[in-house]
């Protein structure tokens, strides 16, 4: 009961699914997005926490932890790992390093392809330059 | 304790230790993060497809559909004409809703002594609700994975995103998927484990499957909301994997490489493990005939030619003597 036909129709678009990723890209070098920091963040030299991995990891749970610590407990002092005091602000600490949001988080998270719902409510850019 | 799952645990820890010592300690990150995983995706396909060209070339001596209502007879009687195919659209209809929905599992009963002696049936419906969870929740967590393989990456897996983490609990957002995924593995493994009839029957072959997607569930969960890593950076090695441009960033943990390790052990593994049903229920004989079992006559494919000698040769060759005998005969001459 062998349809020869339909077996190897179904093993074409199996190994056609199977290997989508290879052929959507076709093979071109992507290049990681390049973020870019604003004169004020390489003055700064460091951001919240120094270990730029770290950051690049973590910055949403400590995001998390600086909401939770603004809204539910009323404080909005944050003493950073290399003893600098910060406001634990997204808008006015995060986006005043870090103005250039669109050069800088929304680049990063197109290529991760993560859409944070924090600018429904959350002024995006308070001062913002290129 | 049970050597069966002891085993498969054993296995599953094995190869995290593996992977992380690997990375960690001897720094085996190329082989790790780009000769295993293209090795691993060489055997999936190649073993896939054999596989499957193997049922394909398997001779099915008998039509054997299963049936689950009444056959096209008589055009007074009704047929099922879905549950009981008799036409190749019935037949496609029939595996559709198999492999979408596990019709077969739903109808699963549990025959259980009550009371003593009174034996009784129960519909049980639990297997197949989990087994659905799991496969739905796989299969989604997969395509969310896809962000990984694809730049840009397509407005249906953002939205995908989206529905998946809809809840908006915490940072990084909770993704239901992933946790419906491992409750539901929890449960397909629990029930081995504690139901008798179930241990009784079960290898170290389904356990191991078990074990290995929780490992790579529990790492992946691990990753997400514990210890975090880097994601951009892990995109650069995923996307370098399928542009066939490999590099390896600085800086990624040694759980990546676990759950990686993990995937590419599970894909590898497929094609010679229980796994394959998901190749094999389309050549499930009891599946995809028709019945048409009493419309036509089929003839096993590897019949031996056997010589015969009919009735009718006999009498021919006999007929004379026969008749001489006095023995009754069919034709006179
Ligand atoms: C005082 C200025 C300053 C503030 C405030 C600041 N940053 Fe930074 N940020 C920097 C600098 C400088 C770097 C580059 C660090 C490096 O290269 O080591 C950086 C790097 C980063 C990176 C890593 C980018 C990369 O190169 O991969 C992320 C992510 C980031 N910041 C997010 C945030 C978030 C989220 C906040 C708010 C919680 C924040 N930053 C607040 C100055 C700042
Ligand atoms: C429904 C609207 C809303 C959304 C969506 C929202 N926030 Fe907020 N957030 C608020 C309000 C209101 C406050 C309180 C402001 C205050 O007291 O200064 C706040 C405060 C904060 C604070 C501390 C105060 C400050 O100035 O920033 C942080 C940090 C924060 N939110 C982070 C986030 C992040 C990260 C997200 C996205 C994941 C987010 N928020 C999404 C409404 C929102
Ligand atoms: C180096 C790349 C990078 C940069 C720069 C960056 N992010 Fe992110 N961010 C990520 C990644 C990757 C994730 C998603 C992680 C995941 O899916 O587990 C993320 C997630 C988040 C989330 C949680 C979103 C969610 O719904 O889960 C918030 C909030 C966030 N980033 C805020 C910021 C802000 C604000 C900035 C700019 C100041 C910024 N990020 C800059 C990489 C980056
Ligand atoms: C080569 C293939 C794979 C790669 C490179 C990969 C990579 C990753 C990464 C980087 C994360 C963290 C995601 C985040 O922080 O947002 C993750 C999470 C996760 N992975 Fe994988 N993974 C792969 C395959 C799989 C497979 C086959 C499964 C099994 C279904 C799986 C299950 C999970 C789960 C359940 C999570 C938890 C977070 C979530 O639900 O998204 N992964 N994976």
């Amino acid at each position: 009961m062998f349809n020869k036909k339909l077996v190897i129709a179904g093993l074409i678009i199996f190994v056609g699914i199977i290997t989508f990723p290879f052929w959507f890209n076709q093979a071109k070098v992507i290049a990681p997005p390049e973020v870019k920091l604003t004169e004020r963040a390489k003055e700064a030299k460091e951001c919240v926490l120094p270990d730029k991995l770290k950051m690049r990891g973590e910055h949403m749970q400590l995001l998390d932890v600086w909401r939770g610590t603004v809204v539910r407990e009323g404080n909005r002092k944050y003493v950073g790992t290399n003893g600098k005091e910060y406001e634990m602000s997204l808008s006015n600490t995060c986006l005043d390093c870090h103005s250039n949001k669109a050069d800088f988080c929304d680049k990063c998270h197109e290529y991760a392809s993560v859409d944070p719902y924090c600018w429904d409510c959350h002024i995006d850019n308070p001062k913002e330059t290129k | 304790m049970n050597i069966n799952y002891l085993a498969s645990l054993i296995a599953v820890i094995v190869l995290f230790l593996l992977a992380y010592v690997g990375v960690e300690a001897a720094g085996l990150r190329y082989f790790f993060g780009v000769l295993l995983p293209y090795l691993a995706v060489i055997i999936f396909i190649v073993g896939f497809v054999k596989k499957i060209v193997g049922w394909a070339k398997t001779p099915v001596p008998f039509p054997i559909p299963t049936t689950c209502g009444q056959q096209e007879t008589l055009s007074w009687i009704k047929p099922a004409k879905i549950d009981n195919p008799t036409t190749g659209f019935g037949v496609f209809v029939r595996m559709l809703l198999e492999i979408l929905f596990f019709r077969s599992l739903f109808r699963n009963t549990k025959m259980e002594l009550r009371e003593g002696d009174k034996l009784s049936y129960e519909w049980e419906k639990w297997l197949w609700l989990f087994a659905l969870a799991f496969h739905y929740s796989f299969l989604t967590v997969l395509l969310r994975h896809l962000r990984f393989f694809l730049e840009p990456v397509p407005g249906c897996v953002k939205f995908l995103e989206s529905m998946d983490g809809f809840l908006q609990i915490g940072l990084p957002g909770i993704m239901i998927s992933g946790i419906l995924l491992l409750a539901a593995l929890l449960f397909l493994l629990l029930r081995r484990i504690f139901i008798p009839q179930i241990r009784y029957i079960s290898l170290a072959s389904d356990y191991f499957p078990l074990f290995l997607i929780m490992g790579i569930a529990i790492t992946g969960i691990l990753m997400r909301y514990f210890i975090r890593v880097d994601i951009a950076g892990i995109k650069e090695l995923t996307i370098g994997l399928v542009t066939f441009h490999p590099i390896i960033p600085d800086g990624i943990g040694g759980l990546f490489y676990v759950h990686l390790f993990f995937v590419s052990v599970f894909i590898a593994y497929f094609p010679f493990s229980k796994l394959m049903h998901a190749g094999g229920i389309f050549m499930s004989p009891t599946r995809n005939l028709t019945t048409n079992t009493r419309a036509t006559r089929h003839i096993n494919p590897w019949n031996y030619d056997v010589k015969v000698h009919t009735y009718e040769e006999y009498e021919d060759e006999f007929r004379e003597k026969m008749i001489g005998a006095g023995l009754p005969v069919e034709k006179e001459s």
